[in-house]
């Protein structure tokens, strides 16, 4: 086990922070050979490092080898050998990277699968330079939601950790809300300092004292790791055994539990992908050999890259004893399934996760005390309130399931809610396959007690399918009635944890919130599929609940571990590109401004080929008038061009056009130069005079010019 | 210069046709914009990128719209890559023509199609004729110049 100097490590890979975005690494996915060239020059001209691939299977390859090679992947949707949507899931998954779609149709299907699938972008072909000089504010926007999120969790992790609530403890709902609020108000500080701290020094390492040393899951690490799982058998490979069977020293039951949250994540999402109807055991031997088998996949890697992507959701976990989980709850929830919404969800079939169903099948309320429900849904709802704005682009297609996505989110809002999560994951397996609930329905009758727990399921359900949509949605209102009343389901803290959670789920369901509730359907169905065998080995969703409750105080304590340990993991790496991040932006602005200038010079150039346009000045108005205007090259203003003949003038910048081809080095290296110039003294708010010197230069240089001076300042 | 000057006239009227013909649309210019120092012959090369490409398309097309029990989704499929390209580097008609082709194999109305596909194999050689013309002139010129 190894502390990892990620800054250290990754800053010679990591993008060029000075001239971000330029030398921003793009991976470009396509397997038109024109439109993958073009898209090659396009990045190139746009500054950015490219590297190019026509086929998904090798990009996927290329990434899944050095994930930090890259910033940002561009990928085509229609391409022979993988869907590009799927690419995109696997790629938000396991490696969090911004992906930006490209496609030739415009559907608003296809866009919005897109979006679904998490993609940071949809473009349409052709692309043009100005929409690509603009993609790298994917990647800030990744790293900056990344790193405050991270923030936020670690603080909050910090601020609440003296709340001393054991994990397995009930708490009262009173000091559960004055712990959240306590949280929440330390965590808003110490994010401020933060913030700070990482602006002023550059190093992560010393944040040493803010964070617990990263723990490394090496291929040895992860040998033992998977060896112990194993030997203990899925079902009952619980983080402390684990720990106890790997004998490593140093390893903390935390780092255990994080880390078989991710391998159960992952293992979902290759059951997803492999198994249909898997029985438990079924799941837990091919949960092994589809790991093997997955063919191009290096099994660690690719275990590790799920961890990786995993991460988001851990992030925002923290390590909580259920009394804190609300508290964080209500600051990592929405920032957590914020961050979810970002990175790709994995689709899986509705097989898939019914047979998760079948596997998990167990609800674990555990008692809680009656009166603290109120106070618990309001904070929950108030944070899975701010997470549904952010699932705007969460939107689910019709009938696909993001299970790995959905777990990861759900597993953020059920932050150290072991049950909620195999709760919300059982409701979830039952629901995709079936267009209706049948499992919400099922699961009412034969659970009268447990209605709270089942609220869970139906909640979970209900946001998870957005088929289902609808019948889960008047299930919800159903079960929560249910819920409300039901003392003895509120009795459980978990399960009334569960229920707050479950509370906000419902809203957006109410609403309509399709993106919301895929949103959450995803984070709960990978999980379940695989994972949580260990929480208790029920095969029936109708299982009385009662056994489960016994298992439900460990996997409570699991999921805190889990959480806590991914938090920390996270975190680190949020940081780190945080750090990057400011660094980034401090030169972002001139970069940009730079780029933009540079771009605008160029792009007019050739622009003045347009004929029945204007005049040859136009390009230089257009350059100017883009500085000026500080925004992308448009040719949008011609009216305000003087326009002459079109004849004439078009033969004018076809000569322009004809000199700049022939003597193009050293025509365009003029242009620049001086439009350079012109981009300074614009930038430095110098007047029209100097844009009108260097059209006058520009006039000396092609005599044969009729425009002057005059026409470009009437254009300006 | 005379040459030079005759030459360049030809390179203007014959860029002008292609565009007011609809052969040629903005994103050819944009390609051509692109072409710098750094990428002295871009427009070239992605157009031969096009050519090559094109050429297989067709072909596969061709085959695939001559079986007994046409494949449509295959054939859309082709189509979908050449409107792709086609629209890469900014060949209107090519593109235009490919459009209509898809919807003719939505439809799945084979008779279209096969007119479709003659319009476009047509298409896609007049415009290989034009382009490898401007090409020929700013190469000339580019000869004469140095």
């Amino acid at each position: 086990m190894t502390v990892e100097n990620q800054r250290a490590g990754v800053v010679g890979e990591d993008m060029d922070q000075d001239r971000f975005p330029a030398g921003m690494r793009v991976l470009a996915v396509d397997d038109n050979p024109t439109c993958l060239k073009l898209l090659d020059t396009l990045l190139r001209k746009c500054q950015y490092q490219v590297t190019t691939t026509n086929q998904a299977v090798m990009a996927l390859k290329m990434l899944r080898e050095n994930r930090n090679k890259f910033d940002l992947v561009i990928s085509d949707v229609n391409m022979p050998d993988m869907d590009g949507f799927k690419l995109l899931e696997l790629l938000g998954l396991e490696m969090d990277l911004p992906v930006i779609m490209l496609s030739g149709h415009s559907d608003t299907e296809l866009v919005m699968k897109g979006v679904t699938h998490g993609a940071c972008d949809y473009l349409l072909k052709p692309v043009r330079i100005e929409e690509l000089k603009n993609i790298w504010q994917h990647v800030i926007r990744r790293k900056k939601f990344d790193s405050k999120v991270q923030n936020n969790s670690l603080n909050e992790d910090k601020a609440c950790n003296g709340s001393g609530d054991s994990r397995l403890g009930v708490i009262s709902t009173v000091s559960a809300d004055q712990d959240g609020k306590l949280c929440r108000k330390r965590k808003e500080q110490n994010e401020d300092e933060e913030e700070d701290d990482e602006e002023n020094e550059h190093e992560n390492e010393d944040a040493s004292n803010q964070k617990k040393p990263r723990v490394v899951w090496s291929v040895e690490l992860h040998r033992k790791f998977v060896a112990a799982v194993n030997q203990l058998g899925f079902e009952k490979a619980v983080p402390k055994k684990i720990l106890d069977l790997m004998n490593v020293e140093g390893l903390t039951r935390e780092n255990v539990a994080s880390h078989l949250q991710k391998y159960r994540l992952y293992l979902k999402r290759i059951n997803s992908v492999a198994a249909q109807q898997a029985s438990m055991v079924a799941a837990l031997g091919g949960a092994d050999s589809s790991y093997m088998r997955m063919g191009s996949l290096d099994g660690f890697g690719e275990f590790h890259s799920l961890a990786g992507s995993g991460r988001l959701s851990s992030s925002a976990l923290s390590s909580y004893t259920p009394g804190e989980m609300l508290g964080r709850l209500n600051s990592h929830a929405s920032l957590v399934l914020r961050g979810i919404t970002s990175s790709g969800p994995v689709q899986a079939s509705g097989q898939n996760l019914s047979s998760s169903i079948n596997t998990l099948g167990q609800i674990q309320p555990t008692p809680l005390p009656s009166n603290q429900s109120a106070s618990l849904f309001q904070g929950v709802l108030t944070s899975l309130e701010l997470t549904q704005l952010q699932q705007s682009k969460c939107t689910s297609s019709t009938g696909d399931f993001n299970p790995i996505t959905d777990s990861r989110g759900f597993t953020a809002v059920s932050n150290g809610f072991s049950d909620t999560r195999v709760n919300v994951g059982s409701s979830t397996s039952l629901l995709p396959g079936a267009s209706s609930h049948p499992l919400v329905v099922q699961g009412n009758p034969q659970l009268p007690d447990d209605r709270g727990a089942f609220v869970n399921h139906s909640l979970g359900v209900a946001s998870l399918t957005p088929d289902t949509f609808d019948i889960g949605g008047g299930g919800c209102s159903n079960f929560l009635d249910h819920n409300r009343s039901n003392e003895s389901w509120q009795s459980a803290i978990q399960l009334s944890r569960f229920s707050s959670n479950a509370v906000p789920l419902r809203e957006p369901f109410n609403h309509n919130q399709f993106p919301y509730n895929n949103f959450v359907i995803s984070s709960t169905g990978p999980c379940t599929t695989n994972g949580p065998i260990d929480f208790s080995s029920r095969s029936a969703v109708s299982a009385p609940l009662e056994d489960s409750r016994g298992d439900a105080y460990c996997q409570e304590g699991l999921m805190g571990n889990v959480v806590q340990d991914m938090n920390y993991t996270l975190k680190q790496r949020w940081e780190e590109h945080k750090q990057d991040c400011n660094q980034n932006l401090n030169h972002t602005v001139n970069t940009i401004n730079s780029m933009v200038s540079a771009n605008g010079i160029i792009s007019p150039l050739g622009r003045s080929l347009d004929q029945n346009n204007a005049i040859c000045c136009k390009s230089f108005d257009v350059s100017l008038i883009s500085q000026l205007h500080g925004g992308a090259l448009s040719i949008g203003p011609h009216g305000e061009v003087e326009k002459s003949a079109p004849d004439s003038k078009m033969m004018i910048n076809e000569n322009y056009l004809l000199e700049q081809t022939k003597s193009q080095d050293g025509f365009i290296q003029n242009n620049y130069d001086s439009l350079d110039d012109i981009v300074n003294a614009v930038t430095k708010q110098d007047d029209v005079h100097l844009m009108q010197e260097h059209n006058q230069t520009m006039l000396s240089d092609g005599g044969e010019f009729g425009f002057d001076a005059y026409s470009l300042g009437s254009c300006i | 210069m005379d040459v030079m000057i005759q030459l360049q006239r030809q390179l203007r009227e014959h860029s002008a046709f292609l565009r007011k013909e609809g052969y040629l649309d903005d994103q050819f210019e944009q390609l051509q914009k692109l072409q710098d120092e750094s990428s002295p012959d871009f427009v070239v090369e992605v157009v031969s990128i096009f050519f090559d490409d094109s050429e297989k398309l067709l072909n596969n097309l061709a085959k695939a719209v001559e079986q007994k029990a046409v494949d449509f989704k295959q054939v859309d499929a082709h189509v979908h890559q050449f409107k792709g390209s086609s629209a890469s580097i900014g060949a209107k008609r090519v593109k235009n023509v490919c459009i209509e082709f898809r919807n003719y194999c939505e439809a799945q109305n084979i008779d279209e199609c096969l007119i479709c596909m003659q319009k476009l194999q047509f298409e896609y050689s007049v415009l290989k004729n034009q382009l490898e013309y401007l090409f020929r002139l700013e190469q000339q010129i580019r000869a004469a110049g140095v």
